[in-house]
């Protein structure tokens, strides 16, 4: 019997959305903007998703900057802000340093709860709490129906903003199966004067480390490749400056030890576990006897029972394949919002991945995925404000040096003009790069910007002329100014004759 | 495919036909898995920053000009030279199917390669075979 009170009841959508983490709450926020009449739909009590619990130490790795260059109600604050959700109303942009005390770069979980929490009061951001998805099917028509623990949901496209919220351990080490994971871990205090064995070094894996490093006695971290970090390999998805002070330890000798190891087996002992492992980098057997085990080896995507609809996944099935739109690649009309849309690989210049598994990043998607959905199913407006030719140089460059989504996600979004038949420009906004680069169907440009393999940044150029897309990158410079005499010089060339 | 599946498909390749299971778990873990969707292009023809791919599922045409050239599946690689070279990409390699390959940055590779001396000879193999296979056709 379906549960008819409250907000969104079950019945016919265009769309429904699953999820109310800043995913969820923020692509339903920028539907209502385009007018997609969808239902949100959340098995939680309150907004929040996974920051109503985690990170378990209770800090954020995603800095908001209080005391900016910018006005926090600008959009370019956003560059400074990682945290808030976006809005087109300047009273409901920049929450997040809103609600922190000052005394931290990096939000406290409650603090980042609060905004989310606040945004969707403000922003109206209405949501059926307590509703749990169970299954889904898809009629003849092509329509999807999503039952529910309220009733049945009916809508042409799904959106799952579901984060990647379940723990998750790989197949393959014996014994993993009776060790704690990363969402297990006890009170710090229980740690103390103990051994501490930490399967996995990414971020969870020394954010634990990082916490425990005033209690326990010994930490060893370990897995089979080396650390990949964020100061070194330019991204924000690899271990972040703010955790590695275990790795420093480890580096001048401390006596915490971080290793390139493959583990084979955990065996419980009367005192506690051994570990069995291979090292990697530098072969050789390795037996630890510890106190503790813990793995931290990362989540995966609640996906019910969608694989049973076709839906293709990777990385070690943790993720739905997806188009640069961020629909599976394989039932067409399921997208996917918030972090799941790292899934969505983009053309991942140098090895740098997008920044959607964070808020900074995926915000901007919710954006681009609003426009598209509304461009192409349910009707989208004239929303392609005129660029007169002599304007597109200045256009063009002052979104390479100002646009917030360019440069939270570099090589992934671009801003793209493209021409008219009349030798115009047309503003379409924020695109896909690799839609732009293998897809978009007519003359145009787009910007981005991008980081080399030396660590430079650069504004990027794609022209597409027919099927024909040539790449150029411009020079870097100081301070990422390219609003410049000699920017506009090389860009100016590379548009002979569209300008 | 979750991590056993991964190495027994590694453990199949001839590229890494002299590792140890410990070889294919790091390899497992160093390199990552990414998916595209059929008709989506993994590498473009004259674009620079783009890694070493290996083909775990699916098949792939390797395009030029335009003009497909060859197609590679399973085990096959792709994205060596350019990176070994240091030029962009000189085709395009575009999905056929449905296509999940493990890749590595392009920055990792030849440090990588040199601690395995034995997937660089097999390398080697392979890019003499695709130049006489080339010679062939170009005859």
């Amino acid at each position: 019997m379906a549960q008819l009170d409250g907000p969104y009841p079950p019945g016919d959508y265009q769309a429904v959305v699953v999820g109310s983490g800043p995913g969820g709450l923020q692509t339903s926020y920028y539907l209502h903007r385009r007018g997609i009449r969808h239902a949100l739909i959340s098995s939680d009590d309150a907004p929040g998703g996974m920051f109503r619990r985690f990170p378990i130490f209770q800090r954020l790795i995603t800095w908001s900057k209080i005391h900016a260059p910018s006005d926090k109600s600008t959009e370019r604050y956003e560059w400074y802000d990682w945290n808030s959700l976006l809005a087109d109303e300047a009273e409901l942009r920049s929450l997040a340093p809103s609600f922190m005390d000052g005394t931290s770069y990096f939000p406290a979980r409650d603090e980042m709860e609060n905004q989310l929490v606040t945004f969707a009061e403000r922003a109206e951001v209405a949501c059926r709490y307590g509703c749990t998805w169970e299954s889904t099917r898809r009629e003849d028509d092509g329509h999807f129906v999503l039952s529910t623990t309220d009733g049945e949901y009916r809508a042409e496209v799904l959106i799952f903003a579901t984060g990647m919220a379940e723990p998750w351990k790989p197949t393959g080490i014996d014994g993993i199966e009776d060790v704690p994971h990363y969402v297990e871990l006890g009170p710090p205090e229980s740690y103390q004067g103990r051994s501490v064995f930490l399967i996995g070094k990414r971020n969870s894996g020394f954010e634990l480390a990082d916490g425990l490093l005033p209690w326990a006695r010994q930490i060893v971290l370990a897995s089979p490749r080396p650390v990949r970090m964020s100061v070194l390999v330019h991204s924000s998805a690899a271990a972040r400056a703010r955790y590695i002070q275990p790795y420093e330890d480890h580096v001048l000798g401390g006596g915490n030890a971080v290793m390139d190891a493959a583990i084979e087996r955990i065996e419980r002992t009367s005192e506690g576990f051994e570990v069995h492992a291979q090292g990697t980098t530098r072969p050789g057997s390795h037996v630890f006897e510890v106190d503790h085990v813990i793995a931290a080896t990362g989540f995966t995507t609640p996906l019910g029972d969608l694989r049973s609809l076709g839906m293709k996944t990777f990385f070690q099935d943790r993720l739905p394949s997806q188009t640069p739109f961020w629909e599976s690649t394989t039932v067409p009309g399921i997208y996917f919002a918030g972090t799941i849309t790292q899934g969505s690989i983009g053309l991942k210049k140098y090895g740098h991945p997008s920044g959607s598994s964070a808020v900074h990043g995926f915000r901007y998607n919710a954006r681009v995925l609003a426009r598209h959905l509304a461009d192409t199913r349910f009707g989208g407006g004239p929303d392609r404000p005129e660029v007169a030719p002599k304007d597109a140089i200045d256009h063009l460059l002052r979104a390479a040096t100002r646009a917030p989504d360019l440069w939270n996600q570099q090589s992934y979004l671009a801003r793209a003009l493209e021409r008219t038949p009349d030798g115009s420009f047309a503003d379409v906004g924020a695109v896909p790069l690799a839609h732009f680069v293998d897809s978009y169907e007519s003359d145009a440009i787009a910007i981005t910007v991008e980081t080399d393999a030396d660590g430079d940044i650069h504004p990027a150029v794609y022209i597409r002329r027919g099927d024909d897309v040539t790449e150029h990158l411009l020079d870097s410079a100081h301070l990422h100014d390219y609003e410049t005499k000699a920017h506009r010089e090389q860009l100016t060339a590379l548009l002979g004759g569209w300008i | 495919m979750d991590t056993d599946e991964i190495i027994d498909a590694l453990a199949s390749f001839s590229l890494f036909a002299d590792l140890t299971g410990t070889d294919l778990q790091a390899i497992s873990h160093t390199f990552e898995e990414e998916s595209f969707a059929e008709g989506q292009r993994i590498l473009r023809q004259g674009f620079g920053g783009t890694g070493f791919y290996l083909i775990l599922q699916g098949e792939a045409a390797v395009v030029i000009d335009g003009q497909e050239r060859t197609r590679l599946s399973r085990g096959d690689f792709f994205g060596e030279i350019s990176i070994l070279l240091g030029e962009p990409p000189s085709a395009d390699v575009t999905a056929l199917t449905p296509l999940n390959c493990l890749v590595l940055p392009r920055d990792e590779l030849t440090g990588w390669l040199a601690t395995k001396p034995s997937v660089m000879l097999r390398m080697l193999q392979t890019e003499v075979r695709r130049l006489r296979a080339s010679n062939r056709w170009r005859s």
